[in-house]
């Protein structure tokens, strides 16, 4: 390219650019003037329009959005009862009176009945949630850890660190979830508690995000203010941190909370195949384990602890899509 | 195109060797002496535990055992468990009883998926397309041994419609084991031919073809409903793979003797040789089924070629 065709090209993007300043400046003018006349509402909209990012729209969005609002509260719920399970009962669920054994709800003024022990239900359930919740997040917490890390890197210098972290995700995407965690399981010994489960889950659960950040870290990388950053000098990890990774998170944030569900009910199924958490914990996949055998004479001894189960895999779900609608401009 | 699949064929060597290993690893760290449980109750004579330890090759170290175990299995011998049994006779015995139930599982799929997903999407925003969405949701959630658990209570013991343990009934029996393996994806297939659909619809062919006067049979069964189909054929496809290995809770719950309950039973009882033998056929049938959808999806979408 001479030099003259590029002072030609300079001149004439030369107003052009001049042209929208200018069109951006009257924008302002017209904001401030209208956020002087129109008072606190339209002052608190021009805020808001200032500094709207992906994330500020996703979060104007999501308020609107019904299935978020009952998903969130939800969650809420079962979060304080994970928390402060006493809050929500006042039996002990490891007291328990064999007189009491399968006792349909009702007995003795127990909302839920007691199970075979004699153990309120209520009470087990209740308690029950905090396993599912402590696992859920740890186990997609750890993934994210592996997956945020790895995948950033392997995304962003690409090369062999990229190529090697393929196979690797290749190799462990060939064996199922819940068949890699029970032979792993199996393979500890001692006592099996929240911590084998999680690290079992963790070790069969972490390439879909590693995959995910990869290839939007890939489609960020190639974006102008990145180029632009780095022509400013800045340093990788300064690129990574500030640059990339936040605009790369959405996909990895949406997949992470439906995963959370994902692995409450694979914990519940561990449990239930007699594989994950051992009495004297408490899981709703042993108490539907224990279930099995009455169903014909006491089907609430399993169907109480499955609905809690469902119900809370279900708010996670919700609040997935709910997010993956407020997170995808496309569909705005 | 042939190229291509030499690439991923000789791609697929290095996982192949890579998970083999992984599960090797999982089952060498097994915790119990096997050859012991093998005996019972009398000890066995300490010539007859070394002389079993060398045959089972447990005296070597991980990576010597993994060799030996990769050279066997080149020349197609999955070794034996401990009982003496050669493991490939129990793969023959065991897969066609997952086959079928895979394959119940996947004509639910496409049966009631496609024709959910259809109705909605045609009927974009109608009741039935909410209920579609609502009911996929729910299904979703619901954890699968839940699921079978439920069905089985509802369909078998209080209906009496089904049997609801073993495969005693033909293939009769396969069918409430094949509609709990197959509800979860049966929610997925609905929602992706619904999305595929409504998506499809918008495009400019599709006003053309109204345009011309053709009537909406013609224009949604023959035109639409091809490219549609795209993405959902390729699901099909990779989650056949997926059924075939993953079937553990079926068929336990339903007690069925597939390859699921066995690897699963395998596991508990520290045979190695049956868990390495039947995870890798599991792997090789997952990367197998990947590498056909890809082909596949080439086959039905001609703006994709690989090189």
């Amino acid at each position: 390219m001479s030099d003259t065709t590029r002072a030609g090209r300079d001149a004439a993007t030369g107003p052009d650019l001049q042209g929208s300043s200018l069109g951006l400046t009257e924008g302002g003018v017209e904001q401030a003037q209208s956020a002087k006349s129109g008072g606190g509402l339209v002052a608190a909209a021009g805020g808001s329009v200032r500094q709207a990012s992906l994330w500020s729209d996703a979060w104007r969005q999501l308020r609107k959005n019904p299935i978020f609002v009952v998903a969130a509260l939800l969650l809420v719920v079962l979060s304080v009862m994970a928390l402060f399970p006493s809050l929500f009962t006042n039996a002990d669920p490891l007291s328990c009176d064999l007189a009491n054994s399968r006792g349909g709800p009702g007995t003795n003024g127990a909302w839920f009945g007691y199970d075979l022990q004699g153990c309120d239900y209520y009470a087990n359930i209740i308690y029950g949630v905090r396993v599912s919740m402590v696992i859920g997040v740890a186990v997609v917490g750890g993934s994210l850890v592996i997956g945020v890390i790895l995948g950033a890197l392997a995304g962003f210098y690409g090369g062999w660190f990229d190529a090697l972290m393929s196979r690797i995700t290749d190799i462990f995407f060939g064996l199922p979830l819940i068949l890699g965690a029970i032979i792993l399981l199996n393979a500890f010994t001692g006592d099996r508690g929240l911590f084998q489960v999680s690290v079992a889950l963790i070790a069969f659960g972490w390439m879909t995000i590693l995959r995910l950040l990869r290839s939007s870290v890939i489609a960020v990388k190639a974006t102008d203010y990145v180029q632009a950053a780095r022509a400013l000098g800045a340093s990788d990890w300064r690129i990574i941190t500030t640059h990339i990774l936040p605009n790369a998170l959405a996909p990895v944030l949406v997949y992470s909370t439906i995963a959370i569900g994902g692995i409450i009910a694979a914990e519940a199924t561990l449990s239930f195949l007699g594989i994950g958490l051992q009495r004297p914990s408490i899981s709703w996949g042993l108490q539907i384990e224990e279930a099995r055998d009455f169903v014909r004479t006491s089907p609430y001894l399993l169907l109480l602890p499955s609905a809690f189960l469902s119900a809370t895999v279900l708010c996670f779900i919700m609040l997935g899509d709910a997010l993956r609608d407020a997170l995808d401009p496309k569909l705005r | 195109m042939g190229r291509y699949i030499a690439r991923r064929l000789l791609l697929t060597i290095p996982v192949l060797l890579g998970s083999t290993f992984l599960i090797f690893a999982m089952v060498y760290a097994l915790p119990g002496d096997p050859i012991a449980a093998l005996a019972g109750d009398r000890p066995l004579a300490p010539g007859v535990v070394a002389e079993l330890k060398d045959r089972y090759n447990l005296n070597d170290p991980l990576l010597v055992q993994y060799g030996k175990y990769l050279g066997a299995l080149l020349q197609g011998d999955l070794g034996t468990d401990f009982a003496g049994r050669s493991v490939s006779e129990t793969v023959v015995e065991r897969l066609p009883v997952t086959v079928k139930l895979a394959a119940v599982a996947i004509v639910f799929e496409a049966i009631i998926g496609l024709v959910a997903g259809i109705l909605a999407g045609i009927r974009k925003d109608s009741f039935f397309d909410t209920l579609v969405l609502v009911s996929t949701i729910a299904v979703v959630s619901i954890p699968v041994f839940v699921l079978g658990f439920v069905a089985q209570i509802t369909l078998g013991l209080r209906l009496n419609l089904f049997p609801i343990s073993g495969i005693s009934e033909g293939l009769y029996s396969y069918l409430l084991p094949g509609f709990v393996l197959a509800a979860l994806s049966v929610a997925y297939v609905a929602r992706l031919t619904r999305t595929s659909l409504v998506e499809n619809l918008r495009n400019d062919y599709v006003r053309t073809a109204k345009a011309k006067g053709l009537p909406p049979r013609t224009v949604i069964g023959k035109h639409t409903m091809r490219n549609s189909l795209i993405p959902v054929v390729t699901f099909l496809g990779a989650d056949l793979g997926a059924l075939l290995s993953g079937a553990i809770v079926t068929e336990g719950i339903f007690n069925i003797p597939g390859l699921g309950r066995t690897v699963f039973q395998a596991v508990q009882l520290s045979e190695g040789a049956v868990v390495v033998g039947i995870v890798t056929l599991f792997i090789f049938f997952y990367i197998v089924f990947n590498l056909v959808v890809d082909i596949l999806y080439a086959a039905l979408d001609p703006r994709i070629r690989y090189e």
